[in-house]
Parts: C-alpha cells; structure tokens; sequence
C-alpha cells in the first residue's frame, strides 16, 4: 500500500519544499524504453540519424518523460485522486548523460469553494542548473 | 531574409480543426510498463493489491499517460501530416492537464481533440498550436481535459 496520505490544508505553508527526485543520468536505454511504454515513437528520440536530419546534435529525451518526473514529486506527495491540475512548460530540451531533479514548492494557498487547495511550482533542473521544465499543479488538501 | 522563405504552415483557419474522436481500452500491462519506464515504485501503480488496498478498483492511470493514450491511434501524428507540420521540425512547448475523474486500467476513454489556438514569433521562424484533447470514459464520465503546445522551428 502507498505510504502516501494528503497532508492536512493547515500544515502546509507556502514556500515548503516537496521531497524532491534525483533522477539517473539520461541514456538512450530509457529513452527506448520510455519510447515503448509510452507509445511516443516519435524517431527524434531513439534515431541519431532522424535526430541529425532534423539538425539535431543527438537524440533528445522525451519531454513528457521529464513531466513525468515532475508529476512523481506530486504523487509522492499526495494520492494522485488530490492533483486538480498540472501544466508544464518545456524550456530547454534534455540530452543524453543530463541528470534531473525534480523539484516541488507550495507557492500559494487559497480555498476554492468546498476545497482547500494549494499552488505548487514544480520543474526540473539538470546537474549544470539549467532549467528543462517549469510549471504548476493545483492540489487539493485535507 | 524575407517572410516568404519563412512562411509559416499555419494560419487561423487551423483553429477550430478536430481530429478523428478515438476510443483506447486502458491496459493493466502498459500501465506496469510505464511506470517502470518513469521509475515509478510505489506498488499502487503496479500492483493491483496495492492499489485496491489504497482504494483503487484497479491500477490507476497516473497524471501524464492520458497524454500517451492519446497517441495509441494507428498513426499518433496523422494529424500532423494532414496540417503540413514536418515532424522532424516539432517541438513539445508546453502540457496542461486538468483532472475531474481518475482514470483505470480496464476503462475504455474517448479522445476528442481540436486546435484551439495557433500564433508565431520571430516573423514566423516559430510556430506555436494549441490541441486540446477532452477525455470521457465508457460511461461517459469527463475524465480530464489536456492541452498540448506544439511549436514549430524553421530553417532560419
């Protein structure tokens, strides 16, 4: 059984820090097998040749792969059934060897009709600091 | 360089375009893959116990695979093909998830998708399109809705 329970509304402030994810370095292996289980064939990902054809240095991770991550820092925070919302914008495309962490933070509380919810900015950052993703999620608390 | 050798693929009358409606049976298998695919190990996401343990009735669909469903159609960039968007010239811009329902594996989910807005920058050397793809389940349940931008690089 998950260990995740939904934190109480009142013992969440903003500026808490979720329990972030330190992923392993991005190699073509995963990527193949993010190709599979995702249904995202797109050849970018997986075919050096496609990539450089379409002036590409290297194969790039999929974007929803490093979404994903983020949305782990999420549903290892609260049951997923507790996400209302969850959007990303892709930054910087993620390479071969990048190492990501996930991060989370409350950004806002706010109650919305029978809901008390909480804003958090989640994104993901690689080992030399750039910024892959950035975005939010609304999360409805106990 | 002129405009003209940058003109852009997409204009107005994009928006308003919908996709062929698409119905996929969530599968318990490519749930369990997925979540091995993005290193997921709570057992609520694999194991079936667990996740009626935690509640479920089966294993449930976590916040991005909707995205993935959605491309289990015979040929996921028809509509790319069909617009005159050159794949190989496609970047992710951004994803926008909005949830009312959870999803499970052995529920079948209805896809229907339709561009929503469409914009450039840099004197069209960018191309950005918003798909918006609503999702109802077998009993006709609104599940979530999602958008997808889309930008598009040309040669500059």
């Amino acid at each position: 059984m998950s260990s995740v329970t939904t934190p109480r509304y009142a013992d969440v402030a903003v500026g808490d820090a979720l329990p972030s994810l330190d992923l392993p370095p991005v190699t073509r292996a995963m990527l193949a097998v993010y190709c599979g289980a995702s249904g995202d064939h797109n050849p970018v990902h997986v075919d050096l040749d496609f990539a450089r054809a379409s002036g590409l240095d290297d194969v790039i991770a999929h974007g929803m792969l490093v979404m994903a991550w983020t949305g782990r820092v999420l549903t290892g925070w609260v049951p997923q059934s507790a996400i209302v919302s969850f959007d990303t914008r892709f930054l910087a495309v993620t390479r071969i060897g990048d190492a990501i962490t996930a991060r989370g933070e409350v950004i806002e509380k706010f109650v919305d009709g029978e809901r008390r919810c909480v804003r958090v900015a989640v994104s993901a950052v690689d080992q030399h600091g750039e910024t892959k993703t950035s975005g939010s999620a609304i999360v409805a608390l106990a | 360089m002129s405009d003209t050798i940058r003109c852009p693929v997409l204009d107005d009358s994009v928006v308003g375009w919908r996709g062929r409606p698409f119905e996929v049976e969530v599968e318990k298998g490519r749930l369990r893959l997925f979540a091995k695919a993005i290193g997921e190990t709570d057992p609520v996401y694999h194991d079936e116990a667990a996740a009626r343990a935690a509640g479920h009735r089966a294993l449930p669909v976590p916040p991005t695979f909707l995205f993935c469903l959605e491309m289990e159609r015979d040929d996921p960039y028809d509509w790319f093909t069909e617009l005159g968007i050159p794949l190989g010239r496609v970047l992710h811009g951004g994803q926008a998830f909005t949830y009312h329902a959870p999803a499970y594996a052995g529920d079948t989910l209805r896809f229907e998708s339709e561009v929503t807005a469409v914009w450039h920058k840099k004197g069209g050397a960018l191309e950005f399109l918003v798909q918006r793809n609503v999702v109802t389940n077998q009993h006709g349940a609104a599940v979530a809705e999602f958008d997808r931008t889309v930008v598009i690089r040309h040669p500059t």
